[in-house]
């Protein structure tokens, strides 16, 4: 498989710029590029939602369908999250089953959603044992321009805050909208290159980053699920200096989430 | 179960439509980053996103031609785009789908001006409503141009129909289902050569060749508004450009004046 490169020169402008403390699309370290989040693009699905990041675009969709719990827990609804990073999106994805990258992705922002409680999965259940509601959270990534972290997050949560439980397509009786719990918590992903934090990692950002680190904050700014990622490593300090841009950065994207998703 | 009615007696279709209209069709040209070409196409319900890439290196090696390019077909269909929710990945229907359309693409493109490499054309439809081949089929021509693959035209594609024993062009899903015959076609608006042809119900040799012309007229419609669709997008790169010099100009003009300072 070929991976996209970025080139020598290019990586120690990048290097350069960030002594400076300026990054290439002449945002701040701690600044996120626009988001836009369109609920409710797919007709056919029980909840979707587009979001772009910058130039980055995801399409989530939630399918429901009836199934059988698992075995431990026989009360509650089951959740299913996939990504799909589709040839469209970059010239390094490949058609086929998830490798590792998308796998990752869709556990991260399966975590998110699941651990959030969100969701009230028991509320799913029709018959204990028997009967329950499956939600599957599609992620689909249209185009790659760093940080899907986030923007499927997003994605899956938007998609998930306008979804119906489909009981007309199954002669159950009338469509409800998917029982949700809380407000969700936000992720917000950075970088660290050269001794750089950046939040909300541009795709050369993140090619040639040494770390990743990715926390999620819910309403009252607690932590609901981090990642980290790459090979780099954070201190402590960083770890502290990263939460505070998570802060602020969460704030105003949950603003543009409530405004988009109305819930 | 009753049958629905599909055509009234005034001759309407179910969505007010006459036998030989379209969908409304909506073309962007090149709403993605990477690759380098692309098409987003709204036909009806059907919301589909076409991208190429190349030529580039023809992998797997084997698949290389010393004469010539290939062009390879990725069709997918994301997993909410129909009521049911389809496993996400390639099936046997996908597959057959990208071959086809690969194969009529091939035809389009002066694949002997880049030997040993490979095109690629991915099709995502994100929403299904009958009628996504030739969608997909149509806004993948649009991406070939869009990257600038040297082309013989831009292939266009649509399907058409036996519905309530009438001849329609454009199948929605409703038609599709209930309807009697099925017939997409992609051809070449200049030369009306025949790309992709399949079929499948019963349609009489009369009602055969009735229905092929009605295919080609329409494909030829929506040729122009692949052309449009292009030419529109082109335009506008134009005036972003002479912006850029405009606005280049003033600072050049500002800074001649502070140095004159």
């Amino acid at each position: 498989m070929s991976k996209s490169v970025v080139s020598a020169i290019r990586k120690d402008y990048l290097y350069k710029l960030a002594q400076d403390g300026k990054r290439m699309d002449d945002r701040k370290f701690d600044e996120y590029r626009k988001i836009t989040i369109e609920p409710g693009v797919i007709t056919h699905a029980e909840g979707s939602a587009r979001v772009r990041l910058g130039k980055t675009e995801v399409y989530a969709g939630v399918k429901l369908e009836l199934g059988e719990p698992y075995a431990d827990s026989p009360n509650s609804g089951v959740l299913i999250t996939n990504s799909e990073l589709l040839p469209l999106a970059s010239p390094d994805f490949e058609r086929g089953p998830p490798r590792e990258n998308a796998i990752e992705l869709s556990r991260v922002v399966d975590r998110g959603i699941r651990e959030s409680g969100m969701i009230d999965f028991e509320k799913l259940c029709i018959e204990p044992g028997e009967k329950v509601w499956k939600v599957f959270v599609d992620l689909y990534v249209l185009d790659h321009n760093g940080n899907l972290f986030d923007a499927c997050a997003l994605a899956g949560l938007a998609a998930l805050c306008t979804a119906k439980i489909p009981f007309e397509r199954f002669g159950l009786g009338k469509d409800v909208p998917l029982p949700l719990a809380t407000s969700p918590p936000i992720s917000c992903t950075h970088v660290k290159f050269n001794g750089a934090l950046m939040a909300d990692p541009s795709l050369d950002e993140e090619l040639i980053a040494d770390a990743r680190l990715t926390i999620a904050l819910d309403e009252k700014s607690h932590f609901r699920a981090i990642q980290k990622g790459e090979a780099g490593s954070f201190t402590l300090d960083e770890v502290k200096e990263i939460t505070k841009m998570a802060q602020s950065n969460v704030e105003k994207i949950r603003n543009i989430f409530k405004k988009a998703v109305k819930r | 179960m009753e049958k629905i009615k599909l055509i009234d007696e005034k001759g309407k279709r179910i969505d007010g439509r006459g036998a030989k209209d379209l969908r409304p069709i909506k073309i962007k040209v090149h709403p993605l980053n990477r690759a380098d070409g692309s098409c987003y196409i709204e036909w009806g319900t059907n919301k589909i996103i076409a991208s190429v890439y190349g030529p580039k290196e023809a992998q797997p090696k084997h698949l290389q031609d010393p004469l010539r390019a290939i062009v390879r077909c990725n069709y997918d269909m994301a997993s909410f785009s129909v009521d049911e929710r389809k496993r996400p990945g390639p099936d046997r229907r996908s597959s057959e789908i990208s071959k086809v359309i690969g194969e009529a693409l091939e035809n389009a493109v002066l694949t002997n001006l880049f030997p040993r490499t490979m095109i690629e054309v991915n099709i995502e439809v994100l929403e299904a409503d009958a009628g996504t081949r030739c969608t997909g089929l149509t806004a993948a021509g649009i991406a070939l141009a869009d990257a600038g693959i040297p082309m013989r035209d831009i292939p266009a594609a649509c399907a058409g129909g036996k519905v309530d024993g009438k001849i329609v062009v454009d199948l929605r899903k409703e038609e599709d289902q209930a309807g009697d015959a099925d017939l997409p076609i992609a051809i070449l608006p200049r030369t009306k050569e025949i790309l992709l042809m399949q079929m499948d119900g019963d349609l009489s040799e009369k009602e055969f060749y009735e229905l092929l012309d009605l295919l080609a007229d329409a494909c030829i419609n929506i040729s122009e508004m692949q052309k449009k669709a292009l030419l529109d997008r082109y335009k506008q790169e134009e005036d972003v450009e002479e912006d850029k010099e405009t606005k280049g100009k003033k600072t050049e003009n500002k800074e001649i004046k502070k140095e004159e300072e």
